[in-house]
């Protein structure tokens, strides 16, 4: 499965990604991936993902130009977003 | 409904006066303006950047107005959210709604505006005598917009 991910403030700063193409083979993982489990994946790039991702620091998703929450189910195609809590007004 | 991101300015008076006018049984129309300040958390601000998601923004902010529609007896609603580097006192937001009577464009503004701080993708970023520094999230926005699910 091919999904875009695209990041956003604090996160895209600290990781110094704005956005990546991300390719995963074809098994159980993917089609059983969620935002979670995309997190959980990301952040075994190294320490500053695992901070970033699943650390202190509250990130939320959306899917789809679309808020979810950890347990949003992630398809072939998707746009995946995480950024921290919104600040704006 | 009207939504705007942009980087330039709005004129509050003119986006008002184009909701008065649009319809003749219009008997109020409530407005609400956010606006940069010099101080944040006891520090002097020089400068605020605003980020956005393009794309998602858009959409979040017309369903926020939906949302609005559907609980109040409202005519139209217009929101303009800026972005990208103001100063102090640069307008950063406008929310305005019409309806025949205040009590609902009172009520649908201010749940545009408990919405937009707490589901519409923007991140503040200021700058302070110390240097640059992200805005965190309050406690006291996600309680305000928990007000409207009773």
């Amino acid at each position: 499965m091919k999904i875009k991910i695209l990041y956003f403030a604090r996160l895209k700063e600290t990781l110094k990604f704005s956005t990546e193409d991300l390719e995963l083979p074809d098994d159980a993982f993917a089609s059983s991936l969620t935002i979670l489990k995309l997190k959980a994946y990301l952040a075994k790039r190294n320490e500053t993902w695992q901070q970033m991702l699943m650390g202190k620091l509250k990130v939320r998703g959306a899917i789809n130009h679309e808020l979810v929450d950890d347990n949003a189910p992630i398809a072939d195609g998707d746009e995946v977003a995480f950024f921290p809590p919104v600040t704006g007004g | 409904m009207a939504i705007r991101v942009q980087t330039q300015d709005f004129d509050a008076g003119l986006e008002i006066k184009l909701l008065r006018n649009a319809r003749k049984d219009t008997g109020a129309v409530v407005s609400f303006i956010g606006q940069v300040r010099d101080l944040n958390e006891g520090d002097k601000v020089s400068q605020l950047t605003l980020e956005h998601y393009p794309g998602m923004t858009e959409k979040a902010l017309e369903a926020i107005v939906t949302k609005a529609q559907s609980r109040w007896d409202i005519f139209d609603a217009t929101v303009i959210h800026r972005v990208g580097t103001l100063q102090p006192t640069d307008q950063i937001v406008l929310v305005a709604v019409s309806s025949a009577h205040r009590g609902e464009a009172f009520k649908a503004c201010e749940f545009i505006m408990d919405y937009l701080k707490t589901e519409a993708p923007f991140w503040k970023k200021e700058v302070t005598d110390s240097g640059e520094r992200w805005i965190d999230a309050k406690h006291t926005d996600d309680n305000a917009r928990e007000r409207w699910l009773e």
